[in-house]
């Protein structure tokens, strides 16, 4: 089972604060807006990433979890 | 009985409880107007100002409790857990206690949908959490309306800083976004204005003018009774 | 605004037309709408089906399937696929016809919906028994008020509620008949993308299953149920057969919507609407969120998906613009790259910014300010804005502005070094203003 993040690009606002609870793997651009490779995550990041989900003010950071075979 | 009686403990918890939550929330406020964006800087990340956002405002509401609870077991005013919840139907001061009820209601409806907010889908929380703009003030004014020491300065001083400090945030975020939202900064500064100047006019005729006690609506059978507002003790019946 | 001809099929000037065309313009006239009447004596009548969903229903995908039947909308996605996404999904499915067509240099949409409603109406009502669907709406842009009177009148002469359609008017902006804004349309918001998933063939339209297919996928899918899969890929390419409808516009001698066997070639195209008025400089293919195709790349160009990809353009919603010798390619683009950060629903925070940005880069280059590293900046910003809205509006613009950065280097290259040139300052050769 994996996990992916992914960003809801209409709720997002540009906290910022997920790529501050998940700097491995979130970087902001010029304008504030985030920036996800869309690979999926490391177990060892899973913790961090739901806190950086759950950090979100408006909802825009989404775990989701797959259970597709890898690409 | 009455002769020994001075303030009891509670009126002095009451009274230290409302400042107390009255400055926390005063805090929240600052904090939620200015944003995560704005009130950051490098060593203290977004992540920590929006933990103390929701931690000072929790921190308040637990202080509001305190305030409650003491100023219902105050045996000076008979204030009725009843008054705490409904506004205006108390017997002291009803407007002006009422105006804390009210002030209270708003804020548990915050508090609430703040834990409920992820069953709630965005909007609606936001809707709701805007609220707080309305409790603020209406907290304050009930702290000026209801306190039997408000001449005191430190209340004043207290009360004068939390303006002073929610005014400013408003104005310094209604400036950062004047280019993108100019009507909303509008009105937020013609907002801000009219409470200052509210404020201005209603302090010397109100708390500050003479026999704010009688004015202000406490019952007349306590208006002779001994109390630090109403200076030396009065010769017993 | 130029004059649009639309090439109606002549039965004397059918030697001069490929094999097998035309399909959907056949026995179209100019000025008027194609009644019932004529459009039974020109296709037959429409092949009887079981109303419920059944085996009959299911023949029917299987042979859109066959024929290889693709979107003809832009996205190109199977319309078998499609169907079956929207059968398999829970709940009553719905219908919804896109003829928004929010593209300024598309004009193929509103030409079906005014001059052939039946064969329309048609592919709908087959859609819809396949699916078991008891509704059919049908979005025509706001200001097509031929298209609209001509809908209405058509569905007059139908039998009433089989299945029961209306009418719905969409806003003649570039993102308002986008899949998911045409749902949040529908069901009484804002005509702007939404986040997916839910995608429309989950939950659309009332929270239902809604299979949202362009006009003129329906057309062909009516004329599929009466001549089948065989029929259908008689021309066209292996992975995209059957025909298009392409509308044309620029230095030709006969603008307007023509019907081609995909894969043909652009300059048989160009041939078919009379030729060439002025020497080409480039096309750009797809729309205004398409691709260029330079002068070196022009005369091997043939129009179908797999034959443009190598250029990095697409034939998206068959549109086919021709820009002259005379227009500057620098300040065209840049041009429409203006036009499509404005056309933003401005929802999204990397198209809001950055198609703005690409928008003043270009400028800087057509004259208006300091040049040094603009192309360098143009090519960052378009990757960066790739992938990040929540439509495919972002990556139009990406695309429109990649290929035009290879396919006039040169001119981007003078540009750089002298800055604007004297056809900076013409008159546009593109229909921007809105509709």
């Amino acid at each position: 089972m994996s996990h992916r993040l992914r960003v809801n690009p209409i709720a997002c606002e540009a906290h910022g604060m997920c790529a501050e609870l998940l700097p491995e793997r979130i970087t902001l651009d010029e304008w504030g807006y985030p920036l996800l490779d869309g690979e999926r995550l490391e177990p060892e990041l899973l913790e961090h990433a739901r806190r950086a989900a759950r950090a979100c003010p408006t909802f825009a950071l989404l775990l989701e979890r797959e259970r597709k075979p890898q690409r | 009985m009455l002769a020994s009686a001075g303030p009891s403990a509670y009126w002095y918890l009451t009274r230290a409880s409302g400042a107390v939550a009255l400055l926390l929330l005063t805090a929240a406020v600052v904090l939620g107007v200015l944003d995560v964006r704005r009130a950051s800087s490098p060593r203290w990340p977004r992540f920590v100002i929006d933990a103390l956002h929701r931690n000072v405002a929790l921190l308040a509401m637990a202080f509001l409790g305190v305030h409650i609870l003491t100023s219902v077991l105050d045996s000076f005013a008979s204030i009725s857990p009843l008054d705490a919840f409904i506004p205006f139907v108390g017997s002291y001061r009803p407007l002006w206690l009422g105006l804390g009820a009210l002030a209270l209601d708003l804020l548990l409806a915050v508090t609430i949908t703040s834990a409920l907010r992820r069953r709630m889908g965005y909007r609606s929380w936001h809707a709701i959490h805007s609220l707080t703009y309305a409790s603020w003030p209406i907290a304050l004014l009930h702290g000026l309306g209801t306190g039997s020491d408000v001449k005191s300065s430190w209340l004043l001083a207290c009360s004068a800083l939390c303006v002073v400090a929610v005014l400013a945030a408003v104005l310094a975020r209604a400036a950062a976004s004047w280019r993108a939202h100019p009507d909303r900064s509008r009105v937020a500064i013609g907002a801000a204005a009219a409470f200052a100047l509210l404020l201005a006019l209603w302090l010397p005729a109100g708390p500050l003018g003479a026999e704010w006690a009688r004015r202000s609506g406490t019952p007349s059978a306590l208006l002779g009774r001994p109390h630090p507002v109403h200076g030396r003790r009065r010769a017993q019946r | 605004m130029s004059a649009y001809a639309t090439a109606y099929a002549e039965p004397d000037a059918r030697a001069q037309q490929p094999a097998g065309l035309p399909r959907l313009l056949a026995g179209a006239r100019a000025g008027g709408a194609m009644t019932l009447e004529r459009h039974e004596a020109v296709h037959g009548s429409l092949p009887a089906m079981h109303r419920r969903r059944g085996r009959a229903a299911e023949e029917l995908i299987a042979e859109i399937e066959r024929a290889g039947l693709r979107g003809r909308g832009g996205g190109g996605f199977p319309t078998a696929t499609k169907m079956r996404a929207v059968a398999g999904a829970r709940g009553r499915p719905i219908v919804l016809v896109n003829a928004g067509e929010g593209e300024p240099a598309s004009r193929k949409d509103r030409t079906l919906t005014q001059t052939l409603p039946h064969l329309v109406l048609d592919g709908g009502e087959l859609a819809a028994r396949a699916l078991g669907a008891k509704e059919l709406i049908v979005a025509i842009c706001e200001s097509a008020h031929a298209s609209v009177e001509s809908m209405a009148l058509a569905l007059a002469e139908r039998p009433r509620g089989v299945p029961r359609t209306r009418l719905m008017s969409v806003p003649a902006r570039y993102v308002a008949s986008q899949e998911t804004a045409l749902v949040s349309l529908a069901n009484g918001g804002p005509a702007l993308p939404t986040f997916t998933p839910p995608r429309p063939f989950e939950r659309g339209v009332a929270g239902q299953p809604t299979l949202i297919a362009n006009a003129e996928t329906l057309a062909h899918m009516a004329l599929v149920a009466r001549h089948g899969a065989d029929w259908f890929r008689s021309v066209g390419t292996a992975a995209n057969p059957g025909s298009a409808l392409v509308t044309l516009s620029g230095p030709v001698a006969q603008p307007g919507v023509y019907e081609i066997a995909l894969g043909a070639s652009l300059s048989s195209l160009l041939d078919a609407a009379g030729g060439l008025t002025a020497r080409m400089r480039g096309v750009l293919v797809g729309g205004y969120g398409g691709g260029w195709i330079g002068p070196q790349q022009l005369a091997g160009a043939h129009l179908a998906e797999e034959l443009l990809a190598p250029y990095g353009a697409t034939l998206g919603a068959g549109v086919v613009v021709v820009l002259s010798e005379h227009a500057c390619p620098v300040a065209e683009v840049a041009r429409l790259a203006r036009w499509l950060a404005a056309q933003s629903a401005r929802q999204c925070g990397p198209c809001v910014h950055g198609l703005d940005a690409i928008a003043a880069s270009l400028d800087h280059l057509a004259g208006s300010g300091a040049r040094a590293g603009a192309p360098r900046r143009i090519e960052e910003l378009a990757g960066l804005v790739q992938g990040r809205g929540a439509c495919a509006h972002p990556d139009g613009a990406s695309r429109m502005v990649r290929s035009a950065l290879s396919a006039f280097a040169a001119e981007f290259a003078d540009h750089l070094r002298y800055g604007a040139c004297e056809d900076c300052l013409r008159a546009s050769e593109l229909p921007l203003a809105s509709r």
